[in-house]
């Protein structure tokens, strides 16, 4: 099927048509004439490339109740993505090219958006003995990014041996940055709200000790790290300290950490229970200035569906974790456009080109111009909308945006030329 | 007053004060052949009790009787909860018996805000976690009101693991909405991280502020604690923060010594301050019965006089 798209501002910029012919753009222009194509209006559209995750809980195999590979991949495309990375802490983990084929097999069949599987780094990611990195990064999965997430590789020997070994195949080790002692039973932010709350505190230095030896051990190896869900104003110093060194780490922040704060918790609803937790409004926008200025490189979702009963608890027993794949984009947009930080191109940076050079996949996160890729994302910046959690596409419905009013909607997504949204509904 | 009583800042001044002064009008039905008033007949009060504490389900127990409501013990501990039943589900229990006030124990900080989002009758938070304990700030307040009077100006000195206390939390805010000077003594490491946000003074030298003190209240301290580094032993805790008979004669003449229990005889206090004639221990017992009725009468009372003309009834 070939599409002509009829006055999308590309980026943000001059409205122009984008003609996709077999899964590559192959036209750019004004008044480009139908012919064979199929039209669409995308008048007061922005066309961004389509979005890449690298760091979404697809939660199959094992938590098919809260999630499926096709649940979440179509509530990715909802929310304009055309990749995402699937976490490794599944059931069973994603620690053998058996496990990660499964997954990436599963993506391919429902079609929605492209899935790389996450390679546990160590076995069962139990942090004591690095799992087969090698056999998932040659077997079909193709593996690039190796991740314990949910779980910090804090033996600073297994860390330096991962990321080592990685760079045999060009891989990334994404560090999820909780030095674990400094954190046990720890419930929330430690600072203020905590303190009054009487609710065991998650101190910003669990996070910014892990990513400081982390960066020392990248730079003396000469290795790739990526830092997962910075959440704290100390890790951007950091991270911008490292990178100013030119060593090769990379940061993503989740929507989440871009736009909530601490204070949330103050309702005792669990539906603001994550991990890292949400902090000060001094990090928000500490992060905020970061992604602008490029220290932190990419949003990621860190999209973890759970059950309702798993956050329809008190506080300390519910599971830690948000959706976030269909409002990424509204509250990126919120956070950083609508606030003068980037415009449409940065974000566009921001959520697609830099996270797919991260997860080094080849055919995502180019700029519309012909001969690219036709991943495609259309959305209408000018429309509010309030988020009703029970209207989303993922199988949960843990969304701490729920009930707030957020700009922009995405009106389609095309997957190398191929629609998987249209008119705002996934196909 | 709100609807429910979850942490002392839910308290105005003039609530606050409102219930101090009812516990006064109740405290003569105390004393009273027959010690039960009609005010909550025909009201259900649900003790829910997550965590084992005998004494303060045995104090809400008695104030809701002697106002004669009906109560129903739930003690979730061993019962259907260990199985797997959700507070929620619970709640809902709750709902279908038609409970008009629930308190509730809980060893998780907020598990009252929780359940209030899924009850209609009023919540009593009786404790939870290392949040608050506002009726035990209540009959705190109330004893040292009885010995001390207004407690305005008045220098009250906390002293121990001010971090997992729900009794500090408590009464650092209801004493300062009373007016009164706080005082949080603890090794550094048993305060939260930002106490300097909280309306008290903190100190770390116990010495020093005694002679300052119209009140001091030593909580327990958990020997476990040491475990986890917050202080190398039981003994260098206790020379430290310890209220023996050398600190109680630091104190002003007037000084009270006061402590929410069960104490660690020994350890936090010394048996023979605990027995002195400063201690108000016992006396915050039975103080705690009529703090709890004054609560449950005004939460649950709605528009009924406490003492309708002095029309007491028998069992
Ligand atoms: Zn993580």
């Amino acid at each position: 099927m070939t599409y002509l798209i009829k006055g999308a501002r590309i980026l943000g910029g001059e409205a122009r048509d984008i003609r996709m012919e077999d899964g590559v753009i192959t036209e750019i222009g004004t008044g480009l004439a139908p012919k064979d194509a199929e039209t669409i209006d995308a008048d007061g559209l922005i066309a961004l490339p389509g979005l890449v995750d690298l760091h979404t809980h697809l939660r199959e195999p094992g938590r098919e109740d809260a999630e499926t590979v096709e649940s979440g991949t179509r509530a990715a495309a909802a929310g304009g993505f055309t990749a995402v990375h699937a976490m490794a802490n599944t059931e069973p983990v994603a620690d053998t090219a058996g496990v990660v084929e499964q997954v990436w097999r599963l993506g391919r069949e429902a079609g929605h958006c492209d899935v790389h599987p996450v390679g546990a780094v160590t076995r069962g990611i139990e942090g004591r003995q690095l799992a087969e990195l090698g056999a998932m990064a040659d077997s079909a999965a193709h593996v690039r990014v190796f991740s314990d997430d949910g779980h910090c590789v804090d033996d600073a020997v297994l860390m330096r041996r991962a990321l080592e070994y990685v760079k045999a195949f060009d891989g990334v080790v994404a560090q999820h940055a909780q030095e674990p002692r400094l954190t046990e039973h720890a419930q929330m932010n430690e600072g203020e709200v905590s303190g009054r709350l009487g609710l065991a505190g998650w101190p910003a230095v669990a996070e910014e000790a892990i990513i400081s030896r982390d960066c020392l051990l990248a730079a003396h190896v000469g290795s790739r790290l990526h830092v997962c869900h910075v959440s704290t104003a100390g890790s951007v110093e950091i991270i911008r300290w490292a990178k100013s060194k030119g060593w090769q780490v990379t940061a993503e922040v989740t929507p989440h950490h871009l736009f909530l704060t601490d204070e949330l918790a103050e309702t005792y609803d669990p539906i603001y229970k994550v991990n890292p937790p949400l902090r000060t409004k001094a990090d928000v926008e500490a992060l905020r200035e970061a992604l602008a200025d490029g220290t932190i490189d990419c949003v990621a979702t860190d999209h973890a569906p759970h059950p309702v009963e798993a956050k329809e608890t008190e506080w300390s027993p519910a599971a830690m974790g948000m959706i976030g794949l269909e409002t990424a984009l509204s509250v990126a947009q919120a956070a950083m456009v609508d606030t003068g930080l980037l415009d449409w191109a940065g974000l566009a940076d921001r959520m697609s080109v830099r996270p797919a050079r991260i997860g080094r996949l080849a055919g995502q996160g180019h700029l519309p111009v012909p001969g690219a890729p036709a991943n495609l994302t259309l959305y209408d910046p000018g429309v509010r909308r309030v988020v009703d959690p029970a209207a989303s596409v993922s199988k949960s419905r843990n969304t701490p945006f729920a009930g707030l009013e957020l700009p922009g909607r995405v009106h389609a997504t095309f997957l190398r030329g191929r629609p998987t949204v249209l008119e705002g509904k996934t196909v | 007053m709100k609807q429910h009583l979850i942490s002392a800042a839910d308290l105005t001044k003039d609530d606050a004060l409102l219930i101090l002064d009812t516990a006064e009008e109740l405290a003569s039905v105390a004393d009273r052949p027959i010690k039960k008033l009609p005010t909550l007949r025909g009201r259900t009060v649900v003790n829910l009790f997550f965590e084992d504490s005998t004494r303060t389900r045995i104090s809400f127990e008695a104030a809701a009787k002697r106002l004669s409501a009906d109560v129903i013990n739930f003690s979730a501990k061993g019962s259907s909860v260990s199985k797997g039943e959700s507070l929620k589900d619970t709640a809902l229990t709750l709902e279908a018996m038609g409970a008009d006030g629930v308190v509730i124990r809980h060893s998780a900080s907020g598990a009252p805000h929780r359940l209030a989002t899924w009850v209609r009758g009023s919540v009593v938070n009786a404790g939870d976690g290392t949040h608050e304990h506002p009726t035990q700030a209540l009959l705190d307040a109330y004893t040292m009101r009885r010995r001390l009077g207004d407690l305005e100006g008045r220098r009250i000195t906390i002293v121990g693991d001010i971090l997992h206390s729900r009794v500090a939390r408590s009464n650092v805010l209801l004493l300062n909405t009373l007016g009164a000077e706080v005082t949080l003594v603890a090794p550094p490491t048993l305060f939260p991280v930002a106490v300097g946000t909280w309306p008290c003074e903190i100190a770390y030298d116990f010495d020093a502020v005694l002679p300052k003190s119209d009140v001091v209240m030593m909580l327990r301290v958990q020997q476990e604690r040491m475990n986890a580094a917050y202080f190398p032993t039981v003994r260098e805790y206790s020379r430290r923060y310890g209220l023996d008979a050398r600190r109680m004669d630091a104190l002003p003449d007037h000084a009270l010594v006061m402590h929410p229990g069960p104490m660690n005889r020994g350890v936090e206090i010394a048996a023979e301050v605990a027995d002195s004639t400063r201690s108000t221990i016992v006396e915050q017992v039975a103080n705690g019965v009529t703090v709890r009725m004054a609560v449950l009468y005004l939460l649950l009372g709605g528009s009924e006089p406490a003492i309708g003309n002095s029309r007491t009834e028998g069992e």
